[in-house]
């Protein structure tokens, strides 16, 4: 049984038809890549699964369970994570408070009664999850930092701190290189790697870095004008003409 | 014993003192009141009054979309414009006893636009950038102020030389045909309306003002691209919705037997109800809106019994109840994402209200903080009785105000009806007390109970309201409240009031005495301050502040946004509600206007301007609330209500530029003159800012470089440069989203958003 498996999904703002009829799996642990062109429908397709939009037609499943009806904050708990395209970080807060938050999300924790009995400070435990991931993403100078003054990459890397903190069992990722140069982009692919191995963690990535496209996903969706081009094995579809003219644009 | 906090100059006027209803009502024609003609006189009495009526509500209406629509204003103040119009057409015609026309071009065609024009060139036009809570915020200051101006300088008890005068050419006449008869006040009422809604569409139609109009409202973005002078365009608008709303000011008057800021409320929620109706966007729509209100209300006066308290309450509260149901259930209104401009995606993203408002957290320390306070304490039992007293008042006002902390502070949420948890708690206790004996110490308990019972009451329904919408429905509700439920019998003992104990308990607890009193609420309001403080720095505080960030990036990780809300608002109402039978029991007895729109909107106001993020905020504006009329009529001077309206009004000007409230720009500049040098979050920003940036001198600001439109404004560099070292690389985009925001040409409109909280 896949893990995620969205059935045909359509969704469409007023006379444009952003997504028709797209169907994706993701198995457990896998790896999968999602590109397209500019406004082809990667992001749409992102906010159909987590619930941020309602897709006029079709369903998605996730750990053998109909997403439907489900609000977004349900979803997440469920174990879905997700990164944003234009940023939704915290402004205003630290990065380790939004490690934090993400943290104690995660275990549920948020009733008033805890906090009206002193249970609000960071206990050193929690101190240590956040300081452990802001070692993995490279964040450790900036933990104190307000998220407002980070670069773009930077917040993209909180953003993918916060949603790993919440342990999913799938993590989507919406153009996390944007922001980076090449040898943070690296570093990224090389995180997103670790995490995949070590945390057996499902990532859907959408990205335009072809290079690191095929150098992390191990099969790829190509989504064009909203529907679903082709997909396979990563090395195999980006060899494929018409991907290349729909994609790539050129033909060599 | 000087009595209540009472504050809201109106709340003193009833406000369902129309003459008979309306004109219409009680106006038969001459000779035509028997058999078949009754019928058809009565018909068109309805048809013609609600007409007139209608027609006001829609042209103050269209103002309210004007200006939303081409500065993203939400114009709470154009109630007010209304009024100052009307007030000075009736100073000029029956104080002055100038003649009609010219009182009129005085009074619509000059003040209406200037006032117009002076808001938004002193006020609205440095706001496009700020979020929209912000804006509203400021507008609700003008709503008060103006008002107050008008009330402190020369139109202190209202009109009094008679009603006030009809756009007629004379008086009382009534005009008629056949079995037709229109009284001549509502025929120039239409009359009106009718020309401004041929000249608006003349204007959209056929000029090029007009087109650029109706540009900018398509998408402000692309009209700048298209080199309109977007700037120019708000403000031709506003002096138009100003016009607008003074004439419908002025033609509103003869309605009402004198003119009073409460019946121009009444007169600005209505209109909004016909915007919202029209969805803030379309012009026929509101008009439509408009013109069904004035209908309905006129039905209902003609055919709801006249002598149940509760419809008497209901018809003047009409348009509330409509725009409450309005904003609950017409569709459209929910989850508007900026989809209508085509460009909306080029802007930086907004900067939230946390990212502008970001205040300080009440660092002080324990144990200085205690003994203080202990001494401070010890210090008042020593005062004279009467200065007690006031303090007692003061520090009850500032447990009400803990309300704010949680709900605006923590949450958000710009709640306008606050004073409708407080009341409902102090009438519960009330009438508990007087009715069951339960002494005021339970009472204290059930108070708060019933205000978080009202609380969920308001919350549950409006939880997928955002920003503007939410604060609209909470004024809606302090309305209906106010004006439907309190006056009850049952509720707030009617016109007489209740008489509040205090708490006492049969010899075990005694809190009679004003010192035993005072220490009580001493008591009460480090008890609310503590829970506040632990919240805020709790799971819930965070989890708040996590969503006023981003409520998608907080759902996102599992942050249940709607839970945490209502645990704001239940907090909130809670602490309204025993703050609310306090403030009773302080008083002895509850009088209306206690707990009434006036007091909910100047509390707001007074918080938020002063500080709604700390508890230091709350205990400023309680004490000032309190202490400050007595200064003014300690110094004798006239009307001190009026004023005092006009100096928190006036606190909107310091607010515009200090958002996250004056206590803290106060302390700031305390800091910065003659603290120890800390390094605050702005310094930090910068120099995280330069640390990315390419080794270029940092100039004025960082307009240069490449990426301007994600460069945040760089400082000069302060001499702590370099104390965050390494910063892991160099990113290749700069990006900020703090403070004033990024530069943008001073005339970018923003975006119509819609999720400012
Ligand atoms: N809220 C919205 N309202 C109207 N149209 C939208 C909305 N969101 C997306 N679209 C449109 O849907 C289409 C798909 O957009 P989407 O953002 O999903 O593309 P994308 O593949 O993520 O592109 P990019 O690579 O630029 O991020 C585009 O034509 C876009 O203009
Ligand atoms: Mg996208």
């Amino acid at each position: 049984m896949p893990l995620l498996a969205a059935e045909s999904i359509s969704k469409h703002f007023g006379g444009i038809a952003a997504l028709v009829g797209v169907d994706l799996n993701v198995e457990p642990g896998e790896f999968v890549g999602l590109v397209g062109p500019n406004g082809a429908g990667k992001t749409t397709l992102f906010n159909c699964l987590l619930g941020i939009l309602k897709p006029n037609r079709g369903r998605v499943f996730f750990r053998g369970r109909d997403l439907s009806r489900m609000p977004m904050h349900a979803r997440a708990r469920l174990g879905l994570g997700r990164t944003f395209q234009r940023l939704e970080v915290f402004s205003g807060m630290t990065v380790r408070d939004h490690f934090l938050v993400a943290d104690r999300s995660r275990r549920k924790k948020g009733g008033l009664f805890g906090d009206l009995v002193g249970q609000g400070t960071p206990t050193r435990r929690e101190d240590a999850r956040a300081e452990a991931v802001g070692e993995l993403l490279g964040l450790t100078e900036l933990l104190d930092v307000p998220v407002d003054s980070l670069s773009l990459g930077h917040a993209r890397l909180v953003e993918l701190g916060r949603a790993v903190l919440t342990e999913p069992k799938l993590l989507m990722l919406d153009e996390p290189s944007s922001g980076l140069d090449r040898v943070e982009t690296m570093e990224m692919a090389r995180v997103l790697q670790s995490v995949q191995a070590e945390r057996g963690t499902a990532i859907l990535l959408v990205e335009h870095d072809l290079e690191m496209v095929s150098l992390v996903t191990s099969r790829l969706y190509v989504l064009e004008f909203g529907e679903m081009l082709a997909t396979g094995p990563t090395p195999q579809v980006l060899a494929h003409p018409v991907v290349r003219r729909a994609y790539v644009g050129d033909v060599a | 014993m000087s009595r209540a906090v009472s504050i809201w100059p109106a709340s003193a006027d009833p406000i369902g003192s129309t003459k008979s209803g309306l004109v219409a009502a009680g106006t038969a024609g001459p000779g035509w009141a028997r058999g078949n003609s009754k019928i058809v006189n009565d018909v068109v009495g309805l048809i013609v009054g609600g007409l007139a009526l209608g027609c006001v509500y829609a042209l103050v209406a269209t103002g309210v979309v004007l200006t939303y629509k081409t500065s993203a204003v939400f114009n709470l103040a154009l109630g007010a414009q209304a009024f100052t119009a009307a007030a000075v057409m009736y100073s000029l015609r029956n104080n002055l006893g100038l003649p009609l026309i010219l009182s009129f071009v005085v009074a619509v065609l000059i003040v209406g636009p200037l006032l117009g024009l002076g808001l938004y060139v002193t006020l609205f036009r440095r706001l496009r950038n700020v979020p929209e809570a912000v804006r509203l915020v400021v507008a609700l200051g003008v709503l008060i102020l103006l008002p107050a101006i008008v009330q402190a300088l020369w139109f202190g008890k209202g009109g009094n030389r008679g009603s006030p005068p009809a756009l007629v050419l004379e008086q009382d006449k009534v005009y008629a045909w056949g079995p037709v008869s229109i009284p001549a006040d509502q025929l120039s009422t239409i009359l009106f309306t009718i020309l401004v809604v041929v000249g608006l569409v003349a204007l959209f139609k056929y000029t090029n003002l007009g087109l650029q109009m109706r540009a900018v409202v398509e998408s402000p973005r692309m009209v700048q691209l298209a080199g309109i002078n977007a700037d120019r365009v708000s403000m031709i608008s506003w002096m138009l919705s100003g016009t607008i709303a003074a004439l419908g000011g002025v033609l509103l008057a003869p309605l009402f037997l004198s003119i009073t800021p409460s019946n121009y409320t009444i007169l600005l929620v209505a209109a909004i109800a016909a915007a919202v109706f029209g969805r803030l966007t379309s012009l026929p729509l509101t008009l439509v809106g408009g013109l069904a209100l004035g209908f309905l209300q006129q039905a209902l006066s003609r055919y709801l019994p006249s002598d149940s308290v509760l419809a008497q309450g209901l018809r003047p509260s009409l348009p509330f109840v409509v725009l409450f149901l309005l904003l609950l259930f017409w569709p459209g209104l929910r989850d508007r994402r900026e989809v209508t401009d085509p460009l909306a995606g080029v802007d930086p993203p907004a900067s939230s209200i946390a990212g502008t408002v970001r205040a300080s957290k009440d660092t002080s320390k324990v144990l200085p903080l205690t003994l203080g306070t202990v001494v401070i304490v010890a210090l008042c039992l020593l005062l004279p009785g009467i200065w007690m007293y006031r303090i007692t008042g003061a520090i009850v006002l500032s447990t009400i105000f803990l309300s704010f902390t949680v709900l605006t502070g923590m949450a958000g949420q710009i709640s306008l009806c606050q004073a409708a948890f407080a009341g409902a708690g102090a009438y519960g206790a009330a009438q508990l007390a007087n009715h069951f004996n339960v002494p005021i110490m339970v009472g204290l308990l059930v108070g708060g109970l019933v205000g978080l019972a009202v609380g969920m009451l308001i919350s549950l329904p409006t939880l997928g309201l955002r920003g503007i919408y939410l604060t609209l429905a909470t004024l809606a509700f302090t309305l209906m409240v106010d004006q439907i439920v309190f006056p009850l019998e049952q509720v707030g003992g009617g016109p007489a009031g209740l008489e509040v104990p205090r708490p006492y308990w049969s010899g075990f607890i005694d809190f009679s005495d004003d010192r035993a009193f005072f220490l009580l609420c001493v008591a009460a309001l480090a008890v609310a301050a503590l829970v506040v403080w632990l919240v805020r720095r709790g799971t819930t505080g965070r989890f708040l502040d996590a969503i006023r960030g981003s409520e998608t990036g907080a759902a996102s990780i599992g942050i249940n946004p709607s839970r945490a809300k209502i645990t704001a608002f239940a907090l909130s109402a809670l602490i309204a509600g025993v703050g609310g039978v306090l403030l009773s029991s302080w008083q002895q007895r509850t009088s209306a206007g206690d707990f009434g729109v006036g007091n909910s909107l100047l509390w707001a106001l007074v918080v938020i301007i002063l500080g709604a993020r700390t508890i230091k905020g709350a205990l400023a504006g309680g004490f000032l609330l309190v202490l400050f009329p007595e200064l003014l009529k300690a110094a004798g001077i006239p009307n001190p209500e009026a004023w005092q309206g006009v100096v928190f009004g006036l606190g909107t000007f310091v607010f515009v530029r200090h958002p996250e409230g004056l206590v803290d720009a106060i302390g700031g500049w305390y800091q910065r003159h003659f603290g120890r040098p800390e390094r605050t979050t702005e310094e930090v920003r910068r120099i995280v800012t330069i640390d990315l940036s390419e080794p270029e001198p940092p100039a004025g600001n960082g307009a240069s470089s490449p990426q301007a439109p994600y460069t945040a404004g760089v400082g000069p560099l302060p001499d702590t440069a370099g104390a965050v070292a390494g910063t892991a690389g160099g990113g290749s985009y700069r990006y900020a989203q703090a403070g004033s925001g990024p530069p943008q040409p001073p005339s970018m409109p923003a975006p119509p958003s819609f999720g400012g909280t």
